[in-house]
């Protein structure tokens, strides 16, 4: 398989959130603006991409029965060191998203794709998985969060193109996650998938 | 793709990775300790600075979690941090008095309201304006639809409910500076 294609697959083929459905909770509960989406995607990425290659790395050696208590500790390991260095360095982003990071732990992506990927390839190979997938994940929320931001709150990334702060307020909130995410996955799937 | 197993291995492996992961971890934590702590402090100064006028020093009194500021030797006012529940969880301001009494500012510090309905108490300007200098002996401190003066933000009339208990308890708390029963050790 191609370096390349490995990518290009995270991002439509595999897409986690509008092909394989992974990763609803943060998906609905996060894309309340195309900031915050982008910033849980980023934060997935983070940690996906590292869980792959150290799972990768170690799944030659760890016995089959104890594997998912394993992976399950790397994985938190990595999403307590974003934690920690969120809170450190960008503690207006850790505001925002700081409940949902520790959820990444229990996230289906990372522990699918190491189950899935990463325990039977390489580390490079994991490598690139992780960043296709996370990239997969990152531009769906920023889309998703963007189209919501737009319809809930007349704006987009943050800056407000209609007078006042008057959306449609359903959008925000959880009708509007899951109606926005339904009508993307219609369109996912009939043109970007499709080609 | 996985290893055999037996008891050694699974225990060797598992504490292995766990002994790791924990030394991992004790390292970033004590790393990110002074960044994590300075990030907190920076924010709570803020907070402060917002809530209350021009003030030079300012002391932090645990007992009662409240902040006494002064600017040189005059008492400039207290930043009284308050807890109360609202729609979505806890709702945690930090209110400031001046000496008389009066509300200078008041500022969130945390929330779990709706985004786009509840949470509009830390954008809403109508709301929030509505604060500044806000004198209790003139204004009933209660929602309007509760009989007060307070102008509850549209459709959010229980975050409104919550932030203006808030505001209540830390007037209760200054009252209690006041007259001096309050927070010593």
């Amino acid at each position: 398989m191609s370096k390349f294609k490995l990518i290009t697959d995270g991002l439509v083929k595999n897409n986690p959130t509008f092909v394989l459905l992974l990763g609803m909770c943060p998906t609905l509960a996060t894309t309340t603006s195309a900031i915050n989406g982008l910033s849980m995607g980023l934060a997935t990425l983070f940690v996906l991409v590292l869980s792959n290659m150290a799972i990768s790395a170690i799944a030659p050696v760890v016995p089959d029965k104890v594997h998912i208590p394993v992976y399950i500790v790397v994985i938190a390991t990595f999403v307590t060191l974003l934690q920690l260095l969120m809170q450190a360095y960008t503690p207006a982003v850790y505001e925002t998203l700081g409940l949902f990071i520790p959820l990444i732990v229990v996230n289906c992506i990372v522990l699918g794709r190491a189950e899935a990927f990463a325990n039977k390839h390489g580390i490079g190979e994991s490598a690139l998985d992780g960043i296709g997938v996370g990239l997969g994940f990152t531009c769906s929320l920023t889309v998703l969060g963007l189209v919501r931001e737009i319809l809930g709150s007349g704006s987009a990334f943050g800056y407000s193109f209609i007078g006042g702060n008057d959306g449609m307020l359903a959008f925000v909130m959880a009708p509007g996650a899951f109606l926005c995410l339904g009508y993307l996955m219609v369109l996912f799937n009939k043109f970007v998938k499709k080609s | 793709m996985a290893a055999k197993f037996n008891l050694t291995n699974m225990v060797l492996v598992l504490g292995l990775t766990c002994l790791f992961c924990s030394a991992v971890l004790g390292g970033a934590y004590v790393l990110t300790k002074e960044p994590i702590d300075a990030a907190a402090a920076e924010k709570t100064n803020k907070a402060i600075a917002q809530v209350l006028p021009h003030f030079t020093d300012v002391e932090y009194n645990e007992y009662g979690h409240y902040y006494m500021a002064k600017d040189g030797e005059n008492l400039v006012g207290y930043a009284i941090e308050t807890t109360t529940v609202g729609f979505g969880g806890p709702l945690s301001l930090i209110v400031g008095v001046t000496p008389d009494g009066v509300v200078y500012n008041t500022s969130v510090l945390s929330h779990a309201e709706t985004p786009g309905l509840g949470a509009k108490c830390t954008t809403d300007a109508k709301f929030m304006d509505q604060w500044r200098g806000f004198d209790p002996s003139i204004k009933k401190l209660s929602v309007k639809k509760d009989g007060g003066d307070v102008d509850a933000i549209t459709a959010s009339t229980i975050t409104s409910r919550a932030y203006t208990l808030a505001v209540e308890n830390a007037l209760k708390v200054f009252a209690e500076i006041n007259e001096g029963g309050c927070c010593n050790e």
